[in-house]
């Protein structure tokens, strides 16, 4: 019975916590619309024009209006004007409209000179540039500290934050990397981990209310993909190739029509990963803020509580999204770099 | 308009592919209850590769709407 309570008390804060989530992600979806402009027209609340806007990548980070925006460098090369760094806030007046400044102008997020209109190299800190590089020494603290742990703890039962994150790793070694790829494992294991961690925490940052979606980027996602591409691909072995290109126990004029198709679906691999993951986060980005959107749109406080049961539910539904689409990035990363290593085939 | 019928033919789509992985592994683990916990497990990571299959045609859908 006691146990049943701990469990009880334990279970209700995790849910008392989630329970802030949804209304911490609608004051976040509140600034900026409608309540900007004081003393304008108060803007009908957009809801396409705000779930896109949080959806893709932005040159400012707004968490909150009247002082809660950070204005993130903007650093652009182009041949006429050279390098430039400068902040992002001269871009915007006092009225949140863009401006031109210095000879470059913002149009829908891009950059462009004034003169020509021709785009320049934006390498700005932008919201996804941040979140990766918040990703990034999250992951650098966490795993740095594991490692640290397992030297201090030598044949000694795992402590802390080794504990915690030892089964997932265990995980990760045993049912993904070691029985798709076999014999040699332990040269790809270093890549299947980071790439697993790094796709699950980004998934997690990006649910945080006032988060950028940094794995619901494309480039990202692409980024990832091609990483994967290039490490099959060059490990590829012999028997890889041979079966790609001289398939082996098939006839010969159907040899020359299996080429092309095979010579497709070593493309194919790397784009079908790169749009499994934008899709799955995207659009659950989408769904949780259309389902915020909803008390928006209705002004009315009934729909405000029954969508945020209904957020909370596809929170959580979101979580096990944002695990599952690390696991599946991983293991088919894995079975990729399996088959082109694979090494025992007679024929 | 067709954005709309877009979108709930995928939802449909959705609801049939995830309905029958569901309905197969209820199957399995009634005739084999000491596999349920591996059933469960391949169930939902097909379930998610599914649903990234009908939320591609809602994002498709969203974008005809918007332009």
């Amino acid at each position: 019975m006691s146990v049943f309570l701990s469990l009880a008390k334990r279970f209700s804060v995790v849910i008392i916590l989630m329970l802030s989530i949804p209304p911490a992600t609608v004051f976040a979806l509140q600034e900026g619309h409608g309540t900007a402009e004081k003393g304008a027209v108060e803007k009908k609340f957009n809801a396409t024009e705000v779930i896109i806007h949080h959806v893709l990548d932005d040159h400012i980070w707004h968490l909150w209006d009247h002082g809660g925006t950070i204005y993130l460098p903007v650093i652009v090369y182009s041949p006429e004007k050279g390098l430039e760094i400068f902040s992002s806030h001269h871009f915007y007046d006092a009225h949140h409209n863009t401006v031109e400044y210095s000879g470059y102008k913002l149009d829908h997020n891009h950059i462009y000179l004034t003169e020509s209109g021709q785009a320049v190299l934006d390498l700005s800190i932008t919201k996804n540039v941040a979140m990766l590089l918040i990703n990034a020494t999250l992951l650098l603290l966490v795993f740095i500290a594991v490692a640290r742990g397992y030297k201090k703890n030598q044949g000694k039962a795992p402590k802390g934050i080794q504990s915690f994150l030892e089964p997932v790793i265990v995980f990760v070694r045993d049912e993904i990397v070691k029985p798709n790829i076999g014999h040699h494992y332990e040269k790809f294991l270093p890549y299947m981990l980071t790439l697993f961690f790094f796709i699950l925490f980004g998934n997690l940052l990006g649910l945080l209310p006032g988060a950028g979606n940094l794995t619901g980027n494309i480039a990202v996602t692409l980024t990832l993909a091609v990483i994967t591409f290039i490490i099959t691909n060059v490990k590829g072995n012999k028997q890889y190739w041979s079966h790609i290109f001289w398939t082996p126990g098939v006839p010969l004029p159907l040899r020359i029509v299996i080429l092309p198709v095979e010579i497709i679906g070593i493309f194919t691999k790397p784009f079908s990963l790169t749009l499994r993951l934008f899709v799955a986060i995207t659009a659950g980005h989408i769904v949780l803020l259309s389902l915020i959107s909803l008390a928006f749109i209705f002004q009315s406080v009934t729909v405000g509580f029954v969508s945020t049961l209904m957020v909370l539910f596809v929170t959580l539904i979101e979580l096990l999204v944002a695990g599952i689409q690390a696991y599946v990035f991983t293991l088919f990363s894995s079975l990729y770099i399996g088959m082109a290593t694979a090494e025992n085939e007679h024929h | 308009m067709g954005a709309g019928i877009g979108a709930g033919l995928a939802a449909i789509g959705a609801g049939i592919g995830i309905g029958r992985i569901g309905g197969s592994a209820m199957e399995g683990m009634a005739r084999q209850p000491e596999a349920s916990g591996k059933i469960q497990g391949a169930m939902l990571v097909i379930a998610a590769l599914i649903e990234v299959a009908a939320l591609f045609a809602l994002v498709i859908c969203l974008m005809v709407a918007m332009s």
